[in-house]
């Protein structure tokens, strides 16, 4: 058990960490320790100290309570924006791969390389400036830059798999490319597509603060993470609390996802789990993509 | 970082270290090994020597840090407060300014008459005047730039300041006559701002870039995004400025404002942007802290024209809802004074309102329902970058929410709020600080961004502008202060402080704010 337990380090305390933010996030829906919409201007700045846990904000808000908020805040956006990513990406993937080299699959791909060519934050902004500040349209532009992040992930490991002899054998007994897409291909990409998703999550909590703090996120009074470190900042110098608590949640919750996403795709790899230590000698081709697309999406 | 030469720091070391070279020079020259004391010795000598020069001279430049920067050096051509603040009294000037207390000081005009009906002002011009490029100043020019001014096509941003002059004629090259159409009491107030300055007919169209007036300081040049340089104007026809070099940073991070004043790379901030530092700049003996006024009236700026803010009684709700001091704790650290009218409380002739719409919640909800909005409503609340409508405008959110309004927070950039609030009038509510003097006037524009449009407050203010008489003005203006207040047009909330930080050893910068300007001439370093 020890042993299982020593080599699921990071599935383990990657899955603590999230547990604890996604449990604040779930738990501010019924209950946070003060109200985060009500101001307290007379008990601003306190120091941390009970009552107040991480003490108080410049307008006397228990940054606590915020930062459980923010959590949801946080988690809402990033989640909904992976899921516009792989709902949108993964069957561009699936198509592509199931029409290699034709017109489609060059489209889909030149296409994606042209959202790819853009810095992904710098997207974010754009789309923001353009239809205006707020949570859903930072939702609408984290979600078109995990698109093609997802599709080429799709489309590589999918054009892998249409090689091997059970696809083969499925084609020779006259099932569609689609058919074969969905009910071969998807089911063997989904290892891969749950440990992209988790990453890509991480990118998204980061995209979200990044965002709040420019201004461009969720608009007051809706707690965020990112908000709060870019009001804390003329602040910093007398009341570090401020910046340091939701520096610290940002920091963990990203460390978190990545540690588990790391954990997930040791635990999901079936050579690795039985012969660690040749892992270098056996290169996975799912493994190889993965790390390719990985290094590339956090780029 | 910026790396700007102080004349404090390196011309005694600089001055000193030449004669140092040579003295080092002939010792080595006569060569020996026990010449290294002597050169130690003498080295010594003259680091002593240096920290002494260094005592003595006072610097004679500064470093002003501004949070905007204007879009072009025009007075006559923009809205901006940061032209002016950086162009007005340093570069252009106009027949007379507005003296630190805000009092009409004569400039360029040395004297006037003005005929007993009030309608015909003579003023004699001073002698000896030249703009920056050499050209020699006289009457001319005025009448160029007054009548450039208040042409019909003219872009000045205060074009209503001109509107009682019927004409402007030169009677000699030193003396101008101006006759007005109706009697305006008004009119060397007017003629004292900075959009009624002077300009030469053969520069003016280079204004926007490289301005050339008479003021004490030179336009030397401007850095885009960085900053504003300004020389001093040897040939000054007054006094002439103690400063030798002036130079206007932009920051508008309020925590790079911060670090650059500590770090001393800013001298002075005049209106520093975040006032949650000022109690540390206090306690810091490198820092002067002034807490002067300004004519900024922060308002929650109300859409008069838009439901349900036409209904008189939702704007008195809205009134009734605000706690003015929870703001001002809250948004700006205890700095500011409640108004209860959009006039500024150090003004003689200020009434106070603040009774007229004192903080009841219980009030507010009672008249919403008598409006017919029990459930409340939901509006929207559009926010410029300054704290004070950041901060404020959560402050005033949560305090609306408490009668049941809810509202819809948006933060803008500058130029998205003039696009959508200030023209195309898009918003239910906003907050932001008129910063003119003696603005009460934009209130009888039907078509300014806040849509009041009241005939009686318009007569009065058109009645207002044709009297003389100080007694009856003064009387006429609080009862447009009243007219105002009783109406609810706007949430009135505080009158801006201008909270300056400056180095200890800095003298002269403007206590307070009377109009838009960072007024150098009379700045100096004491140490």
């Amino acid at each position: 058990m020890i042993q299982f337990l020593r080599n699921r380090r990071n599935l383990i305390i990657g899955a603590l960490l999230c547990l604890v933010f996604i449990a604040a996030a779930i738990v501010s829906f019924f209950w946070t320790p003060y109200d985060v919409t009500t101001l307290d201007i007379a008990n601003k700045l306190k120091k941390p100290a009970l009552p107040y846990l991480f003490g108080t904000d410049h307008f006397g808000r228990d940054i606590f309570s915020m930062i459980m908020v923010g959590a949801r805040t946080s988690i809402a956006v990033a989640l909904v924006a992976v899921t516009i990513g792989m709902v949108v990406g993964v069957p561009l993937g699936l198509f592509a791969a199931a029409n290699r080299g034709a017109l489609f699959d060059e489209l889909i791909m030149r296409g994606n390389d042209l959202i790819f060519a853009f810095p992904a934050l710098l997207i974010a902004i754009m789309i923001t400036a353009v239809f205006g500040p707020g949570a859903l349209n930072a939702i609408i532009a984290i979600g078109i830059f995990n698109i093609p992040v997802f599709a080429r992930l799709t489309r590589a490991a999918a054009l892998s798999l249409w090689e091997r002899d059970y696809i083969l054998s499925a084609r020779v007994a006259g099932k569609s490319r689609l058919r074969i897409s969905a009910e071969h291909i998807l089911p063997n990409l989904l290892n891969l597509l749950i440990v992209q998703g988790t990453i890509q999550f991480s990118l998204g909590v980061l995209a979200e603060a990044g965002l709040s703090y420019v201004g461009l996120g969720a608009q007051p009074p809706t707690p965020s993470w990112g908000r709060m470190l870019a009001e804390s900042q003329t602040m910093f110098s007398f009341a570090p609390h401020l910046a340091i608590f939701p520096g610290l949640a940002i920091v963990l919750t990203v460390l978190g996802l990545n540690l588990f996403g790391d954990g997930l795709r040791d635990y999901f790899d079936p050579k690795l789990r039985h012969n660690r230590r040749s892992e270098a000698a056996v290169p996975l081709d799912e493994l190889a993509l993965l790390d390719s697309e990985k290094g590339r999406s956090i780029k | 970082m910026e790396i700007i030469v102080y004349p404090r720091r390196y011309q005694p070391v600089v001055g000193v270290g030449m004669v140092n070279l040579g003295k080092v020079n002939r010792i080595r020259a006569s060569g020996g090994s026990t010449m290294f004391k002597k050169v130690t010795a003498v080295l010594l000598a003259i680091t002593a020597l240096g920290w002494v020069g260094v005592a003595q001279a006072a610097r004679t430049d500064i470093v002003v840090g501004m949070q905007l920067e204007p879009p072009n050096l025009d007075p006559t051509a923009g809205a901006a407060a940061a032209i002016d603040e950086v162009v007005y009294a340093n570069v252009f000037e106009g027949l007379t300014r507005f003296g630190a207390d805000g009092s009409v000081k004569s400039a360029l005009a040395e004297s006037w008459d003005i005929s007993e009906d009030g309608l015909t002002y003579t003023f004699k011009l001073r002698s000896g005047v030249t703009f920056h490029d050499g050209s020699a100043f006289n009457a001319s020019d005025v009448k160029f730039s007054l009548d450039r001014s208040r042409a019909d096509n003219s872009t000045n941003a205060q074009k209503q300041l001109f509107d009682s002059i019927d004409t402007i004629e030169v009677a000699d090259p030193e003396t101008l006559v101006i006759t007005l159409s109706a009697p305006n009491g008004a009119l060397l107030f007017n003629l004292a701002w900075g959009d009624a300055i002077v300009m030469s007919p053969d520069t003016f169209d280079k204004a926007k870039t490289a301005p050339i007036g008479t003021g004490p300081f030179k336009f030397s040049r401007w850095v885009q995004g960085d900053r504003i340089e300004l020389e001093t104007n040897p040939d000054y026809w007054g006094t002439a400025a103690k400063l030798e070099k002036v130079v206007f940073k932009f920051i508008s991070e309020p925590t790079a404002a911060y670090a650059s004043l500590m770090a001393g790379d800013v001298d002075a901030f005049p209106v520093y942007p975040a006032p949650e530092n000022l109690a540390q700049f206090e306690a810091d003996s490198r820092f002067n802290v002034v807490v002067g006024s300004t004519e900024g009236e922060t308002i929650l700026s109300t859409n008069n024209k838009q439901p349900p803010f036409d209904n008189k009684l939702v704007r008195q709700a809205v009134a009734h809802a605000i706690n003015r001091q929870e703001i001002i704790d809250g948004a700006m650290f205890g700095y500011g004074t409640p108004i209860g009218t959009h006039f500024a409380p150090h003004n003689p002739v200020y009434k106070d309102f603040t009774a007229n719409s004192a903080y009841d919640p219980e009030k507010a909800k009672a008249l919403l329902k008598e409006a017919g909005f029990a459930d409340g409503f939901e509006t929207t609340l559009k926010l410029p970058p300054p704290s004070y409508a950041r901060r404020g405008g959560e402050i005033i959110a949560a305090q609306l929410r408490a009668v049941g309004i809810k509202t819809q927070i948006s933060n803008l950039e500058w130029a998205q709020w003039l696009e959508q609030v200030f023209r195309g009038k898009d918003y239910g509510l906003t907050i932001v600080s008129h910063t003119e003097p003696m603005d009460i006037g934009i209130y009888a524009k039907p078509d300014y961004y806040f849509q009041y449009d009241n005939k009686e407050f318009q007569q009065l203010i058109s009645d207002l502008t044709l009297e003389t008489d100080e007694a009856k003005r003064a009387e006429m203006l609080q009862t447009a202060q009243g007219i105002i207040a009783d109406d609810y047009v706007n949430g009135y909330l505080f009158q801006l402080a201008k909270t300056g930080v400056a180095n200890a050893g800095i003298v002269g910068l403007w206590e307070n704010s009377p109009t838009q300007a960072n007024d150098m001439t009379e700045v100096y370093w004491s140490k």
